[in-house]
């Protein structure tokens, strides 16, 4: 049962990453209705950004200023570049028009620092003495618990994401920006129409999407090394907006847990009976396919009525 | 002047509704056709063959099917890689396990274990649509990597999921040269493209297209949509599959379940876009595109390194090409949304007119 508990709670908690990740998408796509695949890139991006400023020797809080600028600026010129001139087009376009992005940010992020794995720590200053947030068991909460090992790290990146999503919502729900974001996700015509615009709207969302590709990267970065795998794992964030609805920022979280725990139980409960595991890098995709025969629009997402 | 279909009257439905209707566009193909089997193979050497030729035929034929799928019925899908994959190992198998199977027979069969695989991972497109389907065939890519690399009987045990082709014999010749795979390679493509040409004119093809336009009319209208819809995953896989067959007997030889990865499906998507959605030259069009453009980069950075003296790495070219690649896509969905097919489009359309601009 311990065992069981362990798989669980490790599960729960990879699955706030995808969560971090998925954040990113709903972000967008509530604002603009566009399925923006580039967020694994941004993540990608942004980590390398990180890391690379790091490694010369930029303090941590520069590092992250620095990178927030540059995500920022990327969403803008993403906004004027891309979407701009594709107002209007159906959304599949779109899709595929980020899907060059992806390619385009992936090729610029390289060329910019190169292609080696770096590693990143995530600590308060280059020099000694300092302290590091690392991928180690709480010694505390395992003697509490009786041997129920969780990595601090985990716990901390869990701590993030809830502090992002409070803010999120705080700024969806309170803000005059916010009130305009769903003003435009509800119905870019009439957003429009009643003055508010549009364009300034969507710069603002895709800088608030870099932000969140920012801290999504720096924590898987420090988890996992920052290197061209990060854009899979974002793949990953996918299935989460499966089960959780494109629309709905609960619904991320919520998806994201149940991905995490599904799939870390299948791997260690199912894996063996299917040719010797592995079965982490699809068993996600099927479980939310499986989930969609029943709810085609996820756990919260809007209703789909189609007329003729 | 060179493109006037003035004169040509057409007095029968059988007439009017011929496959090429124009005496030019017959002439065109036909004159194609002609050189690709009897000119090319001897005037072409054994590089422009190997790895020019040949890839860029089989990527047409995996883009024609990726075309048929998301072209034609108006269904997105990431995993055609994945059928490609199926289609080179059934190929194998069906080859070591059933002594004397034909080799043409086996793509076939090969393509036929690709439609299945197609049929079930496009059942979810009964009841999803739009980027939820985009993101389910992602499953099947993945599900169907992870199944190669790790039940053993499909590469028959090896170390590391490679196989390696078989023999290619028909009627006792073998096919061991660049320039005989080459044409069969060729009349596969040519066959197949025929057929889906002539697809897209029967009542299947309209229902696709119906399909695609707006699948609830269409239904409406009485068009079964699922049906048409699991007929067009599988016809488009079965397309894949044989092409899959095609590239692993072919082109490369040796391959393992790695050469059919996510970034595969994405150039062939690319190919379709570049190429022209919903065209059967655009396939075409966006394969050779797609095929030529990284040799077009190297040889630009062998020119910039021959003027300047810097020396463009390996590394910063291939991520020079991802950007490419990228910022052409971006382009050419704002400024030409229907692709290289529609540009040729527009060039018939002035060339029917030239000298005289209206």
């Amino acid at each position: 049962m311990h065992f069981f508990f362990e798989v669980l709670l490790g599960g729960l908690l990879a699955g706030i990453m995808y969560s971090l990740v998925a954040l990113g998408f709903v972000l967008i796509y509530k604002a603009s209705g566009v399925f923006n695949f580039a967020q694994g890139a941004m993540v990608f991006f942004a980590a390398l950004t990180f890391v690379s400023l790091l490694e010369r020797g930029v303090n941590i809080f520069l590092a992250m200023l620095i990178t927030l600028v540059a995500m920022v600026l990327i969403g803008i010129a993403t906004e004027r570049v891309v979407l701009r001139p594709l107002i209007n087009q159906p959304q599949i376009t779109l899709f595929m028009a980020t899907i060059g992005l992806t390619f385009f940010l992936e090729g610029f992020a390289q060329l910019l620092f190169g292609s080696q794995p770096h590693g990143l720590e995530l600590c308060n200053r280059t020099e000694e003495p300092r302290s590091c947030i690392r991928d180690e068991p709480m010694t505390w909460f395992s003697e509490l618990t009786g041997g129920i090992n969780i990595s601090q790290f985990d716990v901390f990146s869990a701590f993030v994401a809830a502090a992002l999503v409070t803010a999120l919502a705080l700024f969806f729900q309170k803000t005059r920006i916010g009130r305009a974001l769903r003003a435009v996700a509800d119905d870019h015509q009439a957003a429009l129409a009643v003055g508010i615009p549009l364009q300034h709207i969507w710069a603002i969302v895709w800088g608030v999407a870099g932000f969140v590709a920012l801290v999504a990267g720096m924590l898987w970065g420090a988890r996992n090394g920052v290197q061209f795998a990060l854009t899979f794992l974002a793949l990953k964030a996918l299935p989460v907006l499966l089960i959780g609805g494109f629309e709905s920022v609960p619904g991320a979280i919520l998806g994201g847990l149940i991905i995490g725990a599904t799939e870390k139980l299948a791997e260690v409960y199912l894996g063996p009976y299917f040719a010797g595991g592995g079965i982490e890098n699809w068993f996600p995709y099927v479980f939310a396919l499986v989930f969609l025969l029943f709810r085609p629009q996820g756990l919260f997402g809007e209703k789909i009525i189609e007329r003729v | 002047m060179l493109y006037r279909e003035a004169g040509q009257f057409r007095s029968s439905y059988a007439e009017d509704q011929q496959i090429f209707p124009i005496r030019q566009d017959r002439i065109a193909v036909a004159a194609m056709l002609v050189i690709a089997f009897l000119v090319v193979p001897f005037v072409a050497n054994q590089y422009w063959l190997s790895a020019l030729l040949t890839p860029f035929l089989i990527f047409s034929l995996a883009a024609l099917g990726l075309n048929i799928l998301t072209g034609y019925a108006g269904q997105l899908s990431l995993g055609t890689a994945a059928f490609m994959a199926v289609g080179a190992f059934m190929t194998y198998n069906f080859e070591l396990r059933v002594p004397g199977m034909p080799i043409l027979v086996s793509f076939a069969l090969a393509g036929v274990c690709a439609a299945a695989v197609g049929i079930v991972f496009g059942l979810p497109s009964l009841r999803i649509k739009g980027f939820y389907l985009a993101v389910a065939t992602l499953a099947c890519q993945f599900f169907v990597l992870w199944a190669l690399q790790r039940f053993g009987w499909f590469s028959n045990y090896s170390a590391s999921g490679v196989i390696t082709a078989q023999k290619i014999v028909i009627l006792g010749y073998t096919f061991e040269s660049t320039e005989s795979k080459y044409l069969l390679t060729l009349a596969v493509v040519a066959v197949m493209a025929l057929a889906a040409k002539n697809l897209m004119r029967t009542g299947t093809g309209r229902a696709f297209m119906a399909v695609r336009d707006m699948d609830v009319a269409a239904e409406v209208i009485g068009i079964p949509i699922m049906k048409t819809k699991l007929l067009a995953f599988a016809i488009s896989s079965f397309y894949c599959g044989v092409a899959g067959a095609l590239h692993a007997y072919t082109y490369l030889g040796t391959v393992e379940p790695e050469a059919y990865s996510l970034d595969l499906s994405f150039r062939i998507l690319f190919m379709i876009i570049l190429g022209g959605v919903g065209s059967i030259l655009g396939s075409f069009l966006g394969a050779a595109f797609i095929t030529l453009l990284p040799i077009f980069l190297s040889l630009l950075s062998g020119a910039f390194s021959h003027l300047t003296g810097i020396e463009v790495s390996h590394a910063i070219l291939s991520n020079l090409e991802a950007m490419v690649f990228g910022a052409l896509i971006v382009f050419f969905l704002i400024v030409e949304p229907h692709g290289l097919a529609r540009l040729w489009q527009i060039g018939k359309e002035k060339l029917r007119l030239w000298p005289f601009p209206h």
